[in-house]
């Protein structure tokens, strides 16, 4: 036993020597997770991706005689955007100049304000503020829409706020009794507001802070490049050895065969797992992440991921001859997996019988357990289920590997 | 134990075909065996089985006395193998490559780093002790690769083809190696498909061809098969080589073979039986118009007791390199 630990321990200690050899290999130890965090996390359009977007307005209400909404509604559009620099704002003549624009790629869409914008509000009549948007830019026009949807929205209610607020003071029929004279005065104000709007919606999380996408990237990326490692790298450490005949040196040496097995599998763990810090470090340090688990519980996670794949990296070892062969059979697994085990998109999103295929991916359940502890600090009882399941994999493979190794060793 | 050696009816069976066929002979204690023979013939696949990396598929063999198939463990830690492939780490150093081996050989430190400087020493290595392996020369690498397997002072020492791919220097230097190597007192076992290698080296020789045994004597022995048949050879050149020359003598009784020179198409090696042999050839080109420059009487070598025996010249058969390490693989199907 002793023997099988040192010679386990020198194998492993071989090849993470080698690898340190390798400048090139340990620059995309950290390159590699970089990336891929970078675009995944572009790819998906947040708030921060509409920063000075050029936007047009287009006045039609230039020339009328009552313009003190207009000249209201536009000052507090230019002042929110002095807080969020969310655009730039330019003028155009007509809606059509707009559209030219727009067509051109001079500006991402344009908010049209109406001929008798201000005089309809003076006398409660409702008009409409319109938003041109580019249709050829989908995620970006409905990014704008709902942006400017929104500070429109807001602009509009306090509009009705302060002729609620005047009705307030004015109408003493509306309201019985006493009423105060000033209706700018906050508690009126309140009310007219409490009419306008009767209720607020607040969405609160269960932990604290706010969420972004790297927040729920960032765990799932961890578990899978932790488990790929042994998965992916085992066959292909094995079989590059195989071609190189480096391996038969070790064969034919008197150690037992499963030491080969067991320190490169401890070797790609290691580096697997110095990687998963990297993506954490990464996450917290660039990416904004906030952890809200134990970090202990999710190394834990990460070596009950390593073991719950080793079977199945020892199985493909067994079947992969040579090296070309292992690549293209990783490449056939790696690929669904990556995508259906919900690191990349939530697995809830998906049509149903992708749902199915996620159910029987063990990543999907290292991945959700992952995620669970990082951003939701959940304990070892909350993850029981996903623990269990990922025990209960790697036990079944590794029964199935261990015959199919010693088959495939004696050929 | 007379015999460092012995195999019984060793057969390895790659789905269809035969890479070694019922093979049986004994290598003594301390003799230097050589396996000679085209490539793809079943040397490697030979040696391969002997080392316990291949089981057989019938058949069975006794290394250093234990039993090849029950007793793979004891037989490993009394073997060192050089591999046709070099068993080493490009991006280790010399001494890490040693080390590693050393401990999975189960050396103590002390006496470890004691014998890797000895044979480091032995091949004049000792100042690229820390210099990774991927900058040595080929001949440097076989060096670092011969003295790995010798780590652990095994009984018996395989070499699969030892200088392939050497420059003449360094296959020089193995050869002398080996020899040193035997006369401390190891077993050797070695594969080549370089006649005057095994002329030179060996105390007897296995001819293999296609899996089987065709001969195993002494070189002097082997050479006597042709000589004292009464077989002459003759190495012709012709003025001008024309078919109906090659087949004439081909189609003439008493001469056994026909071969043409690789260098040079109007060279060719003539072997011929009985005692006027040389009027026969002599005949038989004049009958064809042909016009002989020189005419040379050769003493037999190896290369003409493997003709004799299969008929083929060694060169002739040689195979491309990568069937002849994996023929488990059945060939692709182009579409």
């Amino acid at each position: 036993m002793k023997r099988l630990l040192r010679e386990t321990a020198w194998i492993a200690h071989k090849d993470l020597l080698e690898f340190s050899r390798n400048r090139f290999a340990v620059v995309m130890l950290i390159v590699v997770p970089m990336f891929m965090m970078l675009m995944t996390g572009f790819i998906f359009p947040s708030e921060n991706t509409l920063k000075d977007t050029p936007v047009a307005i287009v006045d039609y209400d230039k020339y009328s005689e009552d313009r003190n909404y207009t000249v209201m509604f536009l000052d507090t559009l230019y002042s929110t955007n002095n807080r969020t620099n969310l655009f730039v704002f330019s003028n155009a003549e007509t809606e059509n100049d707009a559209k030219k624009c727009i067509t051109r790629g001079d500006i991402s869409g344009a908010i049209i304000v109406p001929e008798g914008f201000s005089s309809a509000i003076s006398n409660n009549i409702q008009t409409n503020i319109t938003i041109l948007t580019d249709q050829s830019n989908p995620q970006v026009s409905l990014m704008l829409s709902s942006i400017v949807s929104n500070i429109l929205e807001s602009i509009g209610e306090k509009i009705s706020t302060m002729k609620v607020a005047k009705m307030l003071a004015n109408g003493t029929e509306q309201q019985n009794g006493t009423y105060n004279t000033n209706y700018n005065t906050n508690s009126t104000l309140g009310k007219a507001y409490a009419i306008v709007k009767p209720y607020t919606v607040k969405t609160k999380s269960t932990v604290e802070g706010t969420t972004n996408y790297y927040q729920f990237m960032a765990p799932g990326l961890i578990t899978m490049v932790v488990m790929m490692s042994v998965m992916m790298g085992l066959p292909r450490a094995i079989s590059h050895e195989k071609e190189i005949g480096t391996l038969d040196g070790m064969m034919v040496a008197p150690i037992r065969r499963i030491s080969i097995i067991l320190g490169k599998t401890l070797a790609q763990s290691a580096r697997g797992m110095l990687q998963g810090t990297i993506i954490l470090l990464l996450a917290v340090f660039i990416f904004g992440i906030t952890i809200h688990g134990s970090i202990a519980l999710a190394y834990l996670l990460m070596l009950l991921g390593v073991f719950s794949f080793i079977g199945l990296g020892i199985v493909l070892t067994s079947f992969a001859s040579d090296e070309e062969t292992a690549m293209m059979v990783m490449t056939a697994i790696q690929f669904p997996m990556m995508f259906l085990s919900g690191v990349f998109y939530p697995i809830q999103q998906m049509p149903w019988f992708m749902q199915i295929i996620a159910k029987f991916l063990p990543l999907t359940y290292a991945v959700d357990a992952m995620r669970k502890v990082l951003v939701l600090g959940a304990t070892l009882e909350d993850i029981f289920l996903d623990v269990s399941v990922l025990l209960g994999f790697g036990l079944v493979m590794i029964a199935i590997a261990v015959p199919a190794f010693k088959y495939a060793m004696a050929r | 134990m007379e015999n460092a050696i012995e195999t019984f009816s060793l057969t390895k069976k790659f789905k269809e075909l035969k890479a070694v066929d019922e093979i049986s002979l004994s290598v003594k204690k301390g003799e230097l065996f050589g396996f000679l023979g085209p490539n793809g013939a079943g040397k490697s696949t030979t040696i391969r089985m002997l080392c316990t990396l291949l089981t057989p598929t019938s058949g069975s063999a006794k290394v250093a006395g234990f039993d090849i198939v029950r007793e793979p463990e004891k037989v490993r830690e009394h073997i060192g193998l050089v591999s046709e492939k070099m068993i080493m780490y490009d991006r280790l150093t010399a001494y890490e490559n040693l080390r590693l081996f050393g401990k999975l050989y189960g050396l103590e430190p002390s006496r470890l780093n004691d014998k890797i400087d000895e044979l480091l020493a032995l091949v004049n290595m000792e100042k690229w002790r820390d210099t990774q392996i991927g900058k040595f020369s080929t001949g440097m690498k076989q060096r670092i690769n011969v003295i790995r397997a010798l780590l652990h002072e095994p009984d018996i020492v395989f070499l699969d083809e030892p200088t392939l791919g050497l420059d003449p220097h360094a296959t020089k230097e193995v050869r002398e190696f080996v020899q040193k190597l035997n006369t401390r007192g190891t077993t050797v076992v070695i594969t080549t498909h370089i006649m005057y290698e095994a002329d030179m080296l060996c105390h007897r020789i296995g001819i293999i061809d296609k899996g089987k045994i065709v001969a195993l004597d002494t070189s002097k022995n082997l050479k006597k098969m042709i000589s004292g048949e009464d077989v002459s050879i003759f190495e012709i050149e012709l003025k001008d080589r024309k078919e109906e020359i090659i087949n004439e003598l081909k189609s003439t009784k008493g001469i056994s073979s026909v071969i043409t020179s690789l260098e040079n198409p109007n060279v060719i090696k003539v072997h011929a039986n009985g005692e006027n042999s040389f009027d026969i050839i002599i005949d038989a080109i004049r009958k064809q118009k042909g016009k002989i420059v020189t005419m040379k009487d050769l003493e037999p070598t190896l290369e003409d007791v493997f003709i004799k025996l299969t008929g083929r010249e060694l060169r002739d058969s040689v195979s491309d390199k990568v069937k002849a390490h994996r023929p488990h693989q059945a060939p692709k199907r182009i579409r």
